[in-house]
């Protein structure tokens, strides 16, 4: 196995496994801790028992999956360090800065007001435990944030320059890492959580319609995730139309992958269902695919909003051709000569190594301004094959197939589910529903992963676009360590995920069996 | 502000973070004596459900303090987390079983039973308390790895920090870091005990008895291993540096050089004095009177007084922070690892909301404590 892969491919899995596992408990943490606040606020409202019994029923539930999200989030924040060192070093003067500020103004803000709100019922008052609630929804909104933007920052850098003489980014400005594809990423996020944490609701509550237990309690809290997360997918749809639109003009090479588009047109349409031909290559003549139905115009529209947009596909992008910030065609640099500036930009920091030692300040200042020309390419210098600087499509094209119609098919399960659950005889008469809603449980993480899939396959092989490979970003350890800490965390973290699906299974199970809902006095 | 006094002024915030973590570590020195104080079930319920309400405070702070050093001294954290990579790997992995197991220990169906789950939390206070005490002090007894920067110009192995081919473990079997391992990990059992005496009271006048005699068994052994490392540091030799356009201009070899950093800044060495009176003030008078509970307030102030002045001799005064055995001009120093005066500056403001941060959970706590 040593052989096969590298300590650069073992180091990605390890990352990927690690941030899988975090993503399958963050989204209900973001979705589940808003739909509590909104359920104790109801309570205090208007002080119903039956509210009461239904925020700490979905709190408990929280609480069992924020144990092992905080968990995995340790591990994630430090496996920059570990494993991606040359990363940490090569832009630690911009990245680390969102990480301590996260720590700094969310982390102890969750800590604090979740042990509020899980231990303070009977110790602080009414109110006070509703803020804390709210607090703790608000934190944990809040480390999305900033790990987003960090995350954002890594797919389009921004606000920072190239110091020769410490031979690292530095940050130039703070505020820019706020772009608009910073903020369209926390918001897909965080809004993509309220529909998953919606779906848990009323998946976790048809398993009690099922089992014919506290009916008006299933009820009630379908109502709630339903409108929850309806709105979040609604608010999902809209930020990921937004990102779309983001990635066309900045990673023009992810959107293409995410098409398995080779050469694109004017009014380029969009693949609805398509086989990617296994044969095509960027550089030959081959199908894209081996059957497909489109829907005319599709991609120009998502990628600018203009049905007569061109969308450059990965051969044009390979060649230079690509869009900008304005949605107009550009032919600008293509890959062979990318890689071409990018082994001079580092010649010309070479350059200015050598001078700065030398004490050649007039040497130095020459190298630097020829290094500034190319530095933009500076990434492409660790390839030897435009081949290398494509992502693989295949895993892009799919997944983003996979995310797209279980997001519309959710969109529809929210809008039937609202229908079925206010007309009083039809939640009641169509079991067939409690078990389709339960079934959709756990393809709603399934949809959830899959976006991340697009998110970060779709831009290798960059750590950081354009100017940092993954290949580059490692740290010096030898592989057989790595293989062994990926299957640790694999190991472990799937035992935990079995403890903690069992622990729900279980609690729910015991719950619903109590009477969870009483009548109110007319 | 210069960049020499962001520098500065970071690092007094890591060492305040770590000063604040080694106390909090207490959490972990409770359930180091789960089997040894719970000898029952009930009792280890009594020690979980004290500890149980602050272990997420712990994990805050490490978590803090990892992201604080990663954006104020990138070089550390990519030379050191990459480089001593199974001692953080297993440092991680500890806390890992401890995150799930408060909540996941009691509640049904939790599929391994409560035994697993406790000696999750067992593994996690020994072993985690040892090997962060193994990586405070590389801080002053170094470790073997090289940086050089023009190694991001191979395309072949363009990894600018390399450590020694065991990746961490020959830092975890050296016998001068494993002594202040070992007075972390008994510093935090001694204060989990005084904690304990502290938030339970003598209505369990056994356990009390129990925690006194456990505090002064755990606090004796403490001070041994800290007056060992004590003559270990100031018998140590370390580097003085001097800095150049964020590198390392010279490395001059110093016998005697914490030591030094000591004596020649008052304040250093008045803050350490404090601190260890302090933690000897408040074990002895918590073992050798029958009604006092106030004394982890004494030793966890003494504490964290204790552990920043090791940082400042660490950091402070031209010293490398992490010498490296193998090549001394590439030691790391406040100075070259440090982030731009931008991102200092930047994280300056943002670090203006820690005393608020530290106001309401103080406000929260005692809100907390009041009625219970």
């Amino acid at each position: 196995m040593e052989n096969l892969m590298s300590v650069v491919e073992w180091s990605r899995l390890q990352f990927a496994i690690t941030a899988i596992y975090h993503w399958l408990f963050v989204p209900l943490t973001l979705g589940l801790s808003v739909i509590v606040a909104i359920m104790e606020s109801a309570y205090l409202r208007t002080k119903s028992e039956n509210w009461l019994r239904a925020t700490k029923f979905w709190m408990t539930l929280f609480g069992i999956n924020f144990a092992i999200g905080v968990a995995t989030g340790l591990i994630l924040e430090f496996e920059f360090g570990t494993n991606w060192s040359n990363y940490s070093w090569f832009v630690g003067d911009i990245f680390g800065a969102p990480l301590a500020i996260e720590g700094i103004l969310a982390f102890f803000m969750e800590a604090t007001f979740g042990a509020v709100m899980f231990f303070g019922w009977n110790k602080v008052s009414p109110r006070f435990h509703l803020a804390s609630t709210w607090l703790t929804a608000i934190g944990a909104s809040i480390s999305a944030l900033w790990i987003l933007v960090a995350n954002a920052w890594m797919q389009y850098p921004v606000g920072m320059e190239f110091d020769p003489a410490q031979m690292r980014n530095v940050m130039t400005d703070f505020w820019a890492l706020f772009s608009g594809i910073a903020v369209n990423k926390f918001f897909h996020a965080v809004f993509s959580g309220w529909a998953l944490a919606g779906v848990f609701v009323i998946g976790v509550s048809c398993y009690m319609l099922w089992r014919r237990r506290n009916r008006d309690f299933a009820v009630n809290s379908i109502k709630v995730g339903a409108w929850f997360g309806l709105i979040g997918l609604l608010l999902t749809m809209y930020t990921g139309d937004g990102s779309a639109v983001q990635v066309a003009r900045h990673q023009p090479m992810k959107l293409a992958a995410m098409e398995g588009l080779y050469h694109g047109h004017v009014g380029q349409s969009l693949t609805g269902v398509a086989m990617l031909n296994p044969d095509k290559e960027w550089n030959n003549e081959e199908d894209e695919y081996l059957f497909e139905v489109s829907i005319p115009y599709g991609l120009s529209i998502l990628a600018n909003h203009d049905p007569n947009t061109f969308v450059p596909g990965i051969s044009d992008i390979v060649e230079g051709f690509s869009i900008n910030a304005d949605g107009d065609t550009i032919n600008t640099v293509s890959y062979a000569e990318r890689i071409e500036r990018g082994k001079l930009a580092q010649k010309s920091l070479a350059d200015y190594d050598a001078a700065r030692k030398a004490g050649d300040k007039a040497a130095m200042e020459a190298a630097q301004k020829e290094l500034s020309v190319n530095y933009p390419y500076f990434g492409y210098a660790y390839f030897d094959s435009v081949e290398e600087a494509i992502p693989p499509v295949g895993l892009t094209f799919t997944m983003f197939r996979v995310m797209v119609v279980l997001g519309s098919y959710f969109l529809l399960f929210f809008v039937v589910t609202l229908f079925f659950v206010y007309r009083r005889d039809l939640i009641d008469r169509f079991r067939w529903f409690y078990m389709a809603a339960m079934v959709s449980v756990p393809f709603m993480w399934i949809c959830s992963e899959a976006g991340w899939a697009v998110a970060e396959v779709g831009r290798q092989p960059w750590a950081i676009q354009d100017l940092l490979p993954t290949c580059a970003a490692i740290s010096d350890i030898p592989v057989s360590s790595v293989i062994t800490t990926f299957w640790m965390f694999a190991v472990v973290f799937t035992l935990l995920l079995v403890a903690e699906v069992s622990i729900m299974c279980r609690y729910v199970e015991k719950r619903s069996k109590e009477q969870l809902y009483t009548p109110e006095k007319a | 502000m210069t960049l020499e006094y962001l520098q500065n002024y970071w690092w007094l915030l890591i060492s305040v973070l770590g000063g604040i973590l080694v106390f909090l570590l207490m959490v972990q020195g409770g359930q180091t004596l789960l089997y040894s104080l719970g000898t029952t079930e009930e009792r280890r319920d009594k020690i979980i459900g004290a500890m149980g309400s602050k272990w997420e405070l712990t994990f805050t702070t490490l978590v803090t303090f990892g992201g604080a050093f990663f954006a104020s001294f990138p070089l550390y954290y990519s030379t050191c987390f990459g480089g001593a990579y199974w001692l953080w790997i297993l440092i991680l992995f500890s806390f890992v079983l401890q995150a799930v197991s408060y909540e996941y220990r009691r509640k049904k169906g939790n599929v391994y039973g409560t035994r697993t789950y406790d000696a999750f939390l067992f593994i996690n206070g020994s072993v985690g308390t040892i090997l962060l005490g193994v990586a405070v002090a590389m801080f002053f007894f170094g470790a073997e790895f090289t940086v050089n920067r023009d190694n991001i110009l191979s395309g072949q192995a363009p990894v600018i920090s390399q450590w020694a081919s065991t990746h961490g473990f020959e830092a975890i079997f050296n016998a001068r870091n494993l002594v202040l391992g070992v007075a972390v990990l008994f510093l935090a059992c001694m204060q989990a005990c005084l904690y304990m005496m502290n938030r339970l009271g003598d209505s369990d006048g056994d356990f009390f008895i129990t925690l006194r005699r456990m505090a002064f068994v755990t606090g004796s052994i403490f001070v041994i291993f800290f007056l060992v490392f004590l003559a270990l540091l100031f018998t140590a030799t370390g580097y003085e540096v001097l800095t150049a356009d964020g590198r390392n201009a010279s490395v001059v070899e110093m016998p005697y050089k914490y030591f030094h950093n000591m004596t020649s800044n008052w304040w250093e060495l008045a803050t350490l004095l404090l601190g260890v009176v302090l933690v000897l003030y408040g074990l002895i008078r918590s073992v050798f009177s029958k009604c006092f509970t106030s004394g982890i307030w004494f030793t966890g102030f003494g504490t964290f007084l204790a552990v920043i002045s090791l940082f400042w001799a660490a950091g402070y005064g031209n010293t490398a922070f992490l010498p490296s055995l193998t090549d001394p001009m590439s030691s790391l120093t406040i100075r070259n690892a440090s982030s731009t005066e931008f991102t200092l500056t930047a994280m300056s403001y943002a670090s203006l909301f820690i005393p608020f941060v530290l106001a309401y959970i103080w406000y929260v706590w005692r809100q907390m404590d009041k009625k219970d």
